[in-house]
């Protein structure tokens, strides 16, 4: 082979071009595709980008920053592959050309730093994320909105910020922001031992959703177990192409929840859970991970799934509501759980569960996405509004933090904050089980 | 094209978008056919009037301009194989009427055909065409290919529900056919040449479409055969013996085992074809018509007929059906969509020459389709990377069609000529006939720039597959 032809190869191999021949252009994904749908344009379509990085595996585009900002502009919600006839693993496609763009982009200095800190150093540990707390570590100006500037990844963030400080939750008091503990018996006869996934953004935001997933587990009939060096699942990391640094995280959450004596290992965060059971697809190409990471994966569970399995929560008879549930599109689309939380919220009593229009499209969240992609997210975020309101519903429930972030965000827009309000579906389940009072939003 | 030319075309644009960027461009040089041809500039505009202008000018400056739904083509319509400009007509989706009392919708290019499909049902009307991407394709590309679907057997194709159209003709003038009514005689039926013309008479902004009143119950029948011959003369008899079916749908054994390996569906894989009849109408007249079809499977000796009775039990039917398209991708990445069709009475020959060809080239093919109206689908499933193979599906390919225009038939039922089928114009239409729609074309677009490089073939253009 010629030198050119070696460098394309290794190219190919590097962007999944293989994977890219899968797709028979029918077009059949672009009514799925949120920025389709708001940008009109088939370059943000995932047809159009599987094309791009066809494209550059051919030699035809030279310069990969082509690609970069319809990579960029993509929510990775993967409703494409859910509908796609040919089974075209879209995720893998973008993620590898993601990496590939990232590994070939010079960053300055203190943008390195700032991605090291970030991705190396506080996503992944407890106690950074602990230290960060409950502030709005996320959107604070310390954190992303200074990566923000530096990498030039988004040139409006000072002006929006304020917006998300609205839908930051209510500070934890400290008291209640006390370590998980270690082992809750299950109440009653155990039917399972599961171990539970914390998250990063779970842990330092919404550690309250952890608690109450812990007492609902233990309710149910659980031996709820929180293992020691458990850390962030990587989806923020593969998502912005620190590829190898996911990889690292997944070993290292592989080797914290191996125990035999454990039945599932449960997430309440639909992309946390996504990330979880495609560790084996992550560690494929490394033969002395691979069967750990399929027995991890076989274990991994949503948690409305393992709740089911105990036979639901029954919730007391409360004053009638109408709810709506907006899908995680990773718990949907990645984790292929659909019928589970449906089927908790349709148990409760005096609930009526009512389908918005276009349940099964994106809010727009997408991780870090309305951040660094501020505008494309509000229009998807207007859409879904709009399908909401159809629904006349008060309560809308979710399954993934960045999605309740969302909907917060969502319901400060369209200033409905006095009639609707957004939580996540362990929260509901906890509030109409008598558990918590939704009147103060603390623990009874 | 220069860069006055786009300066001038941004001053034309005042409403909608001028997209140059590489990724752009890149994004829309591909349909779902064959092949990458880069534009210089993609259009996206909702006014007709800035539409007729950037017609004029390139006109004028002899610049290709090439119309563009949503990219569902199987044959290369939208491709724009002489660079030029690409008009993205998917944004003009703002108008959808149903006119109740003349029976008739009013539509912008832009909308999507399942949309008019759910209008029309919601005033008990319907459109019948329905192709199988409808809820991607938008009316524009179907009239523009004169699109067809299962339904063709009984209600016909897209031509058949055009009566009235908006045009821009190549020389950037706005012109208007027919009308909303249902009878017009007045001069040439111009309507009727520009559906079906695959964008190379001019751009379509609007289109009146008839609508009929939607039928108010259908009826599913499944019959499976040992033999491919024997589920031939049952679609014949059944067709000559007073019933019109709205669907008649036939696998293959090859498409049943692809499905089998896919999907399993329950599917005999060791039958030679399955059959699926579906009728529509007075939910008493087809309950009595499904049991004279399977009266006639029966007698002609059908291993098995059944005919589901609920609601579910008839989308699992139909299920299997919809799974063979992605099924056999899955055994190689490339597939050769054909949709060479011959007249009903062939059918059993053409399925016997489909299976020489197979053979003679060893290439994977398999049969399925709408059998009813003859249109099948030989699809070959084959990998492009594979250049010696490759040259062996395009004289496979050359041969289905001449086996096809020999039994009586036609090239292309439903997905056009664009660029592939080009070269085999003439087997068809002799050289005589040829002419005729050469001069037709010279007339109403004397500097060729409406989607220059389809359907005429280049002198000396030969079938190509392998990039």
């Amino acid at each position: 082979m010629k030198p050119e032809e070696q460098q394309l190869a290794a190219l190919r191999s590097e962007l999944n071009y293989d994977k890219t021949n899968k797709c028979v252009q029918c077009g059949y994904c672009l009514p799925a595709c949120p920025t389709y749908l708001t940008m009109g344009v088939e370059t943000h379509s995932p047809r159009g980008r599987i094309n791009l990085v066809k494209m550059a595996g051919e030699g035809k585009i030279k310069d990969l920053s082509v690609l970069e900002e319809p990579l960029d502009l993509c929510l990775g919600c993967r409703a494409c592959e859910t509908v796609c006839p040919t089974g075209v693993e879209y995720g893998a496609i973008l993620e590898s050309a993601r990496a590939a763009i990232t590994r070939r982009k010079t960053f300055t200095v203190p943008q390195k730093a700032m991605r090291n800190l970030l991705f190396k150093k506080v996503f992944p540990s407890r106690k950074a994320m602990n230290l960060i707390g409950n502030a709005m570590w996320v959107y604070e100006k310390s954190g992303v909105q200074k990566l923000a500037r530096k990498s030039g990844l988004m040139k409006k963030l000072p002006a929006h910020l304020g917006e998300f400080e609205k839908i930051t939750p209510p500070a934890v008091a400290p008291a209640q922001r006390a370590s998980l503990p270690a082992f809750t018996p299950a109440k009653g006869e155990r039917k399972y031992t599961v171990a539970m996934f914390v998250g990063c953004v779970m842990d330092a935001m919404f550690r309250r959703i952890n608690q109450l997933s812990v007492q609902l587990l233990a309710e149910v009939g659980c031996d709820v177990i929180v293992v020691e060096n458990q850390t962030c699942c990587g989806a923020l990391h593969a998502h912005t192409g620190e590829l190898d640094e996911s990889k690292n995280l997944a070993k290292k959450n592989i080797l914290a929840f191996a125990r035999n004596d454990v039945d599932f290992i449960v997430n309440n965060a639909g992309g946390c859970g996504a990330m979880m059971v495609e560790y084996d697809h992550l560690l494929a190409d490394e033969p002395e991970w691979a069967e750990r990471a399929e027995q991890f994966v076989k274990k991994t569970k949503d948690i409305s799934q393992v709740l089911v399995l105990c036979g639901g929560i029954q919730g007391e008879k409360r004053s009638a509501e109408r709810v709506t549930y907006q899908r995680s599109c990773h718990m949907t689309n990645v984790q292929k759980v659909t019928e589970e939380p449906v089927s908790l919220l349709k148990n409760l009593s005096n609930v009526d569960l009512i389908e918005m229009n276009n349940a099964n499209m994106c809010c727009g969240s997408a991780g870090i996405y309305n951040i660094v992609n501020y505008d494309a997210s509000m229009e998807i975020l207007d859409h879904k509004m709009k399908d909401v309101k159809e629904t006349e519903t008060t309560t809308i429930v979710t399954t993934n933090p960045g999605c309740l972030l969302q909907m917060k965000l969502g319901i400060e827009r369209e200033k409905m904050g006095d009639r609707v309000r957004a939580v996540h579906l362990i929260e509901y389940l906890a509030e109409r089980s008598g558990m918590i009072n939704a009147a103060d939003q603390s623990l009874s | 094209m220069t860069e006055g030319h786009i300066k001038e075309i941004r001053d034309i644009v005042k409403t909608g978008q001028v997209l140059t960027k590489e990724s752009d461009r890149f994004s829309y040089s591909f349909d779902a056919s064959f092949g990458t041809y880069l534009p210089d500039v993609v259009i996206q505009t909702k006014s007709v009037e800035e539409l007729a202008a950037l017609v004029k000018f390139a006109n004028r400056e002899k610049i290709p301009v090439y119309p563009r739904g949503q990219g569902t083509s199987l044959s290369g319509g939208p491709l724009p194989v002489k660079g030029g400009m690409v008009i993205d007509l998917s944004v003009m989706d703002d108008l959808l009427e149903v006119d109740e009392e003349d029976l008739v919708a009013i539509v912008s290019p832009g909308v999507l055909t399942a949309d008019i499909h759910k209008a029309a049902e919601k005033k008990g009307l319907m459109y019948p065409p329905d192709p199988s991407s409808s809820h991607v394709s938008t009316i524009g590309g179907n009239l523009a290919e004169n699109s067809g679907g299962p339904r063709g057997l009984k209600y016909g194709v897209t031509k058949d529900y055009v009566i009235g159209l908006e045009l821009i003709t190549p020389e950037g003038e706005i012109i208007r056919t027919g009308g909303k009514t249902v009878k017009n005689v007045t001069g040439y039926d111009l309507t009727k040449l520009v559906v079906g013309s695959e964008g190379t008479l001019g751009i379509i902004t609007k289109a009146i479409l008839r609508l009929i009143p939607k039928p108010p119950a259908s009826e599913t029948v499944m019959a499976i055969f040992d033999s491919l011959v024997d589920a031939g003369r049952a679609i014949s008899m059944i067709l000559t013996s007073g019933i019109l079916p709205s669907k008649m749908e036939l696998m293959d054994q090859a498409s049943m085992t692809a499905v089998e390996n896919y999907k399993p569906s329950g599917l005999p894989t060791d039958a030679e074809a399955l059959i699926l009849i579906e009728l529509d109408g007075h939910p008493a007249a087809i309950r009595d018509e499904a049991e004279q079809v399977r009266h006639v499977c029966q007698k002609i000796g059908a291993r098995e007929v059944r005919v589901p009775q609920t609601k579910e039990e008839k989308e699992e039917v139909w299920k299997a059906r919809k799974l063979v398209s992605p099924a056999i991708v899955r055994v190689k990445p490339t597939k050769i969509s054909e949709d060479a069709t011959v007249p009903r009475s062939k059918i059993p020959e053409m399925c016997r020459r489909l299976q020489e060809i197979k053979e003679k080239y060893q290439i994977h093919l398999v049969v399925f389709g709408h059998v009813g109206d003859g249109n099948l689908h030989p699809n070959i499933i084959a990998d492009k990377s594979d250049k010696e193979e490759m040259a062996r599906v395009e004289k496979a390919v050359a041969e289905i069609f001449e086996a096809a225009v020999q039994l009586g038939g036609t090239l292309s039922g439903e997905h056009g000529i664009g660029v592939m089928k080009a070269p085999f114009m003439e087997m068809e239409l002799g050289a005589a006939g040829l002419d005729m729609m050469k001069r037709i074309k010279q007339a109403w677009d004397p500097n060729n720039i409406m989607n220059p490089g389809k359907i005429f073939p280049e002198p000396g253009q030969k079938l190509v597959l392998s990039e």
